[in-house]
C-alpha cells in the first residue's frame, strides 16, 4: 500500500462515515464495528515505524488523514488521537520490551488505548494530578480517579499520569485489571461519539515493566510527548472540521433564497465567507509547517504545534459558528451537521491545552524568537 | 596521543555547554542558569521545555536520548548535559 493509497482510503471512509455520523452523535457512541473497521483498515497510529509494526508514515500523511476524519466525525477523530498519543509516548519513552508488547497492537489496534491525565482537581495543572502509584509485591498499586477519558469505554489499556513517592509516573493500566472501574458518561457538549469515560482505580495492582521512563519523567516527558503529539492530530482534525464547515456553508447559501434573493447575492454573506476562507487555509498552512518541522525533529516543532492547534482551534470554532448562523434554524435542528461541528469545535479550545495556557507558552515562544531565523 | 585526546574532548564539552547555554537563553532570555545550576529546581523552564530540551540535543549533536538515558542527573544542569553529550557521542563512535 502506498503512501497516497493509504490516504485515499481514509478520504473515502471519512466520506462515507460523513453520512453515519450524525446518528452516532444522537446515539453518543461509534458502533464497535466500525471501530474495529477503523483499526482494520490500518488509521491508527500509522505513524509508527514499520519495525514496530506501524506504516512509518509522516507527519504530513498522519494529519491528512486526520483531517479527513475531523471533517466527518470528531470522535472518529479522537479515536486516531488517543491511540496515537499512546504509541507516540511508548515509541518514544518505552523500553525495548515495551515496545515490542505495545507498538504491533496499537498499530493493528488489536489494543485500544486511551489517555488518563485528567482529575477533578488537576485539568490545565496537570502537575496536581493526586493518582498514586505505589511499589507493592508484584509491581505499582495504583488508586486514583481520572475523568474525560476519550474512548475510556471501550479501551483496553489506559497511560495513566499517576504520582510515586511525589515523582511523575506514567503507567500502562490495562483495563481489565482487578480494581478498575469504568464508569461511561455521556450528553457530553461535544464529541458524544467518543465513547467517554471516568475511571476509578482503586489499588489496581500493575507489574514494574508498565511503568512508562523512570520516576520524575512520567509528565515533563511521556505525558508530554503524548499531549503533543494529541495537539498535532487535534489541529488536523480542526482544520478538516473547519473546511467542512466552509463548505457546507457556501453550498447552503448557494441554494437558499429568501425575499427573491440567494443569501449568496448579500455582500456581507460573501464577505464572511472570504474571512472564513481565509482562516481555514492559514490554519492549514500553520499546520503543514508544524508537520515538517515535526519530520525533520526540529526542537521548534512543539511549540509550533501549540501554535498550529491553536490557530486551527480557533478556525473551527468561527467557522462552525459561521456556519451555523448561515443555516438559520436548520443549523439548528437535531440532525444539523454543522450545528454538531459547532458543539464539536467548542470542546477543541478546552483539550489538549486551553486557548489561554496556550497563549502564555505562544507568549513565551515570541519572547525568544527575536534574533533567530526560521 | 592521549593528552591530544583529552585536550580535544575537553575544548568539544566546552562547545556544548556553548551550545547548550546558547539555546537556554533563547528559551528563558535573561538569567540564564549557572552550567551547575539545576535550572528545573529554579522553576526556570515551562511545561514545554523538558522535551524541546531532549528534541534540541538530539538534533544538534546527531543522538538519540533513550529511556535509559533519561535520569534527571544527566538533564539537571548544563555541565550534567555537556557530560552526557560527550558520553553519548564517545559511545556512538564506536567506542575509539
Ligand atoms: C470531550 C472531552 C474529551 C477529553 N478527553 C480527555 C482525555 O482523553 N484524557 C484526559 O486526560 N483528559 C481529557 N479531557 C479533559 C481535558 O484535557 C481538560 O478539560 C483540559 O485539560 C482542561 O482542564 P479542565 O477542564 O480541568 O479546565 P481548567 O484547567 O479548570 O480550566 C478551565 C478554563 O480556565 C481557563 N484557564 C485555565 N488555565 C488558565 C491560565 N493559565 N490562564 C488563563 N486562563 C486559564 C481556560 O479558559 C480553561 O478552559 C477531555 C475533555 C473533554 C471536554
Amino acid at each position: 500500500m502506498t503512501a497516497s493509497t493509504a490516504l485515499a482510503d481514509a478520504v473515502a471512509f471519512a466520506r462515507s462515515a460523513r453520512e453515519e455520523a450524525g446518528g452516532w452523535d444522537r446515539r453518543g457512541a461509534i458502533p464497535t464495528d466500525v471501530l474495529d473497521a477503523v483499526a482494520g483498515a490500518g488509521f491508527l497510529a500509522v505513524d509508527v515505524p514499520a519495525e514496530h509494526g506501524g506504516l512509518g508514515r509522516s507527519p504530513a500523511e498522519l494529519g491528512e488523514l486526520c483531517a479527513a476524519f475531523g471533517g466527518a466525525c470528531s470522535a472518529l477523530r479522537g479515536l486516531v488521537t488517543v491511540q496515537g498519543m499512546v504509541a507516540a509516548a511508548v515509541l518514544r519513552w518505552g523500553d525495548r520490551e515495551q515496545r515490542a508488547r505495545w507498538l504491533p497492537a496499537l498499530a493493528s489496534g488489536a489494543r485500544r488505548a486511551a489517555f488518563a491525565a485528567t482529575e477533578p482537581g488537576a485539568g490545565t495543572d496537570l502537575s496536581a494530578a493526586t493518582t498514586s502509584a505505589t511499589p507493592t509485591v508484584g509491581g505499582l498499586r495504583v488508586r486514583g480517579r481520572k475523568l474525560w477519558v476519550t474512548f475510556g469505554a471501550v479501551a483496553d489499556v489506559y497511560l495513566v499520569l499517576a504520582a510515586l513517592d511525589g515523582k511523575p509516573v506514567a503507567v500502562l493500566v490495562e483495563a481489565d485489571r482487578a480494581g478498575v472501574t469504568v464508569e461511561p458518561i455521556g450528553g457530553q457538549l461535544g464529541m458524544r461519539a467518543a465513547h467517554l469515560a471516568n475511571l476509578r482505580f482503586d489499588d489496581v495492582v500493575v507489574p514494574q515493566e508498565n511503568l512508562v521512563g523512570a520516576p520524575g519523567f512520567g509528565l515533563s516527558h511521556v505525558v508530554a510527548t503524548a499531549l503533543d503529539h494529541g495537539r498535532f492530530t487535534v489541529a488536523w482534525g480542526c482544520v478538516g472540521l473547519a473546511e467542512a464547515c466552509l463548505d457546507l456553508a457556501a453550498a447552503h447559501v448557494g441554494r437558499r433564497s429568501q425575499g427573491g434573493v440567494r443569501l449568496a447575492e448579500h455582500e456581507t454573506v460573501r464577505a464572511l465567507l472570504g474571512r472564513d476562507l481565509v482562516e481555514a487555509s492559514a490554519a492549514r498552512r500553520l499546520c503543514e509547517h508544524a508537520a515538517e518541522l515535526r519530520a525533520r525533529a526540529d526542537a521548534d516543532a512543539i511549540a509550533e504545534t501549540v501554535l498550529a492547534k491553536y490557530a486551527a482551534a480557533r478556525a473551527a470554532s468561527a467557522l462552525s459558528e459561521h456556519a451555523v448562523q448561515l443555516h438559520g434554524a436548520a443549523g439548528c435542528a437535531q440532525d444539523s451537521t454543522v450545528g454538531r461541528f459547532f458543539r464539536d469545535a467548542k470542546v477543541m479550545r478546552i483539550i489538549e491545552g486551553a486557548d489561554e495556557p496556550a497563549e502564555l507558552r505562544l507568549g513565551e515562544y515570541a519572547l525568544r524568537r527575536p534574533g533567530r531565523s526560521r | 596521543m592521549v593528552n591530544q585526546r583529552s585536550t580535544r574532548s575537553e575544548t568539544a564539552v566546552d562547545e556544548v555547554v556553548d551550545e547548550i547555554r546558547t539555546f537556554f537563553s533563547s528559551a528563558v532570555g535573561e538569567g540564564v542558569p549557572h552550567p551547575d545550576d539545576d535550572y528545573f529546581a529554579l522553576g526556570l523552564v515551562n511545561s514545554l521545555f523538558a522535551l524541546e530540551l531532549v528534541t534540541h540535543v538530539e538534533r544538534t549533536f546527531g543522538l538519540t536520548v533513550e529511556v535509559e538515558d533519561l535520569d534527571l542527573d544527566n538533564f539537571r544542569t548544563m555541565n550534567r548535559i555537556a557530560r552526557f553529550v560527550r558520553h553519548k557521542l564517545s559511545e556512538t563512535s564506536g567506542g575509539s
